[in-house]
């Protein structure tokens, strides 16, 4: 086992003991120093881009930057001094010289890194010409709008994009004055590699990359007299919107969401974790059929991730038999609010709006990616808002969130299991399927319905799970670069004939899940992955019904509706088709 | 316009590099001789071949001023403005050349004759300010003298 040294040195004279190794920012954030930064995310790693973090080391002249400088032992480090800040000051001023200056109509006012470093630095006058570069903003993806001219080149998108999801849609092109974030040779995002997965998004500093803000579309559907808007939320949304309001990182606070949404003036709250009972239903049925009764290609690979099936299209061309072909919850209560709650209600579904509150970029692509998602014969989802657009429309709407009652949701689309919650973290998926796969091939239910082994931020999970004698292999993926290591084993197991490495693959784009989405609140580290995790797996260890084939409310769909899991019904309304749309290599 | 030798080409360029470290400035030098420019074509093609993604490659592209995305012109017009050439009013010939051509830096006019680029020092200071079209090189060129060097090139007849 590797030994860990520790060093000791002094930070403006504040004695610090600490792993060797660890960089001079963080240590002197230790001892309650703090060194102001704008390309430093704490979820990634320094790059050394924006030349604030400067300090020097005592009797030298020389300016370290302090995110990529490790602290060595007995170093005396200045981080604040006459000089330093005037330096600091100055490369602000400069980056604020080409920043535009239309804070006050910019999605991130109030919420910008760089307005908060200029806040705090005091900056009360142009010390240089405002020079703003001509660049064209790009909403070709109509989910994530790309607008340079706002980028501070930090670099955050482009390592997120490049190094953790392994998509490279994203890069600095050009050099100098001239760099700017682009997709490779100038085109189109849309034409790109790119699969809307929006961690760029999550992790920019600034408004230069944004989420496609559809808030003031439902505010209008909710003022139509003529709309009937019935709303949805993910799983992921309920353990991060607190962080919107004040309240710790993971908070569960679904029964006071179902409250503000009914404030917000929707006529019906459901709850998507229904629909994700509904799909383990599905999903379960079809990998017995493909598994016990050997009809369908195996390993049967979750398709709940739009980003993943993107990407899929994309690069896996030849692998879609595996996906399954069960649509996405929130696609689910989409169809299902269009069709049987239409029918029961006596509403016309043409009047039916759904607004789904997701913690996705990629969802709002989802919505219209093929004929099959308008399966009830209107578009089964109309709109999708993450959950920072969910957060600035409380904000709007005049409502203390904090101190709202808790509410219920509607039935019979808004009850679920504790399988349906714990879709939002990476591992859930297959967790929850994993129960009612038991169930089906044995007949029985488990003992015990934990499968900890699926848990956790290990980007890749592989495990075997014993099912009565019968051994089922799995993998579990999240953050699209470690999905290589997954289907390189299957492609390579398939064309040399060999047996298939795994049955059952869960794969979400988003490192940690859902929970981790890019639509969720900025700032996410791996500590606040696994405490809105933690809130997910906290809600289904306390549910009464854990498992989704217990979920009263999803039983009494198949009996008045859908009959059965795989039946007509349900292909014809809760799966979908996928098709190569094959892409250069990235 | 790209020839159809070119996943061949490329394969040629690639063997040759394959075992150096760092290879995607050689080939990608190798391919701009190849074809005066790199066509976006041959970039995908490097990038399948070596296994680079695309999105580097144009990092790479775009960072170097040598690099060239679009065909050059059969006449490639190169204003120095090294700094010798820069105090000589070598931006004074960068703009006649625009006026007359109406082309940007980087850019070929629509008949794809002549190409407009902005070099830095070519190495003789003395002469300056410089332009040099194809391997004649112009000294001391005063704006006036930028139509005439045009015209000589506009009556040759294009090589094919």
């Amino acid at each position: 086992m590797a030994t860990v040294t520790m060093i000791k040195a002094l930070i403006n004279g504040i004695p610090v003991e600490i792993e060797q190794g660890t960089s001079i920012l963080d240590a002197a954030r230790k001892v309650q120093v703090n060194i102001p930064t704008l390309c430093k995310h704490a979820d990634l790693a320094a790059s050394a881009g924006c030349g604030i973090c400067i300090v020097k080391i005592k009797n030298s002249r020389k300016m370290l930057r302090s995110c990529c400088t490790p602290l060595e032992n007995n170093m005396e480090i200045i981080t604040h001094d006459p000089e330093i800040v005037q330096t600091r000051r100055t490369v602000l001023e400069l980056i604020l010289s080409n920043h535009p200056k239309d804070c006050l109509i910019c999605g991130r006012n109030n919420d910008c890194e760089l307005q908060k470093i200029a806040a705090d630095f005091g900056i009360r006058q142009d010390r240089f010409d405002h020079i703003l570069p001509e660049i064209p903003v790009d909403r070709s993806t109509g989910t994530i709008i790309l607008d340079p001219k706002k980028c501070i080149k930090c670099g955050r998108c482009v390592d997120v994009c490049q190094n953790r999801q392994d998509v490279w849609a994203l890069s600095f092109i050009q050099r100098g004055f001239k760099t700017r974030i682009s997709p490779a040779g100038d085109i189109k995002l849309a034409d790109s590699p790119c699969v809307r997965c929006g961690q760029c998004s999550a992790h920019c500093p600034t408004g230069a990359i944004f989420e496609n803000d559809e808030t003031q579309k439902v505010w209008d559907l909710l003022q139509d007299q003529d709309k009937f808007c019935v709303v949805q939320i993910a799983p992921a949304v309920r353990v991060a919107v607190g962080e919107g309001f004040g309240y710790p990182v993971g908070t569960n606070l679904t029964k006071k969401l179902y409250a503000l949404l009914r404030r917000l003036g929707f006529k019906t709250v459901f709850d998507t974790n229904f629909g994700a009972d509904l799909t383990i239903l599905e999903e379960a049925a079809e990998f017995v059929e493909r598994f016990v009764n050997k009809k369908g290609p195996l390993p049967l690979i979750t398709s709940c991730c739009p980003a993943w099936v993107d990407y899929l299209e994309k690069y896996y061309g030849d692998m879609i038999g595996l996906f399954s072909s069960a649509k996405s919850p929130h696609e689910m209560v989409g169809a299902m609010t269009k069709t049987y709650y239409a029918q029961k209600k006596n509403i016309d579904p043409a009047k039916i709006k759904v607004i789904s509150i997701m913690p996705c970029t990629a969802k709002k692509y989802e919505i219209s990616r093929t004929s099959d998602m308008s399966a009830s014969g209107f578009q089964d989802v109309d709109v999708v808002l993450t959950t920072r657009e969910l957060i600035r429309m409380i904000k709007q709407a005049g409502v203390d969130f904090n101190n709202l009652p808790d509410e219920d949701a509607d039935l019979i689309l808004g009850d679920y299991a504790g399988a349906g919650t714990i879709f939002g973290a990476t591992g859930g998926v297959m967790e929850a399927a994993l129960r009612t796969a038991y169930f089906n091939v044995t007949g029985e239910n488990l003992k015990n319905v934990n499968f900890t082994a699926v848990r956790g931020l290990e980007g890749v999970k592989e495990t075997t799970v014993d099912v009565k004698g019968i051994q089922v292999k799995i993998a579990v993926a999240h953050g699209l670069a470690n999905v290589k290591f997954v289907m390189d084993k299957v492609q390579d197991a398939i064309k040399n004939g060999q047996p298939v490495p795994y049955h059952f693959i869960e794969v979400m784009a988003c490192p940690g899940g859902c929970v981790g989405g890019g639509g969720q609140p900025y700032m996410v580290t791996d500590e606040i992955r696994k405490q809105r995790a933690k809130g997910l797996y906290d809600e289904d260890a306390a549910a009464k019904v854990r498992c989704s084939h217990e979920n009263f409310h999803v039983q009494q769909l198949y009996r008045e509706f859908l009959e059965k899991p795989l039946s007509h019904k349900a292909h014809e309304l809760l799966h979908t088709h996928y098709k190569s749309r094959p892409l250069y290599v990235k | 316009m790209v020839e159809e030798t070119l996943v061949e080409d490329v394969k040629k360029v690639v063997e040759r590099w394959k075992e150096k470290r760092g290879n995607l400035i050689m080939v990608l030098h190798d391919v701009q001789d190849r074809y005066g420019y790199v066509p976006r074509e041959a970039s995908l093609e490097v990038s399948r071949q070596l296994d680079v993604p695309l999105a580097r490659i144009y990092e790479v592209l775009t960072f170097y001023n040598y690099f060239k995305l679009q065909s050059p012109g059969k006449f490639n017009i190169s204003v120095c403005l090294g700094t010798a050439c820069y105090l000589k009013g070598a931006p004074a010939l960068i703009d006649e050349v625009r006026h007359l051509l109406h082309v940007e830096e980087g850019q070929s006019t629509k008949d794809g004759l002549f190409h407009l680029q902005i070099v830095r020092c070519l190495g003789c200071c003395g002469l300056a300010p410089v332009i040099t079209v194809k391997d004649k090189v112009y000294s001391a060129v005063k704006r006036a003298d930028v139509v005439n060097i045009i015209a000589e090139h506009s009556n040759q007849k294009v090589e094919v």
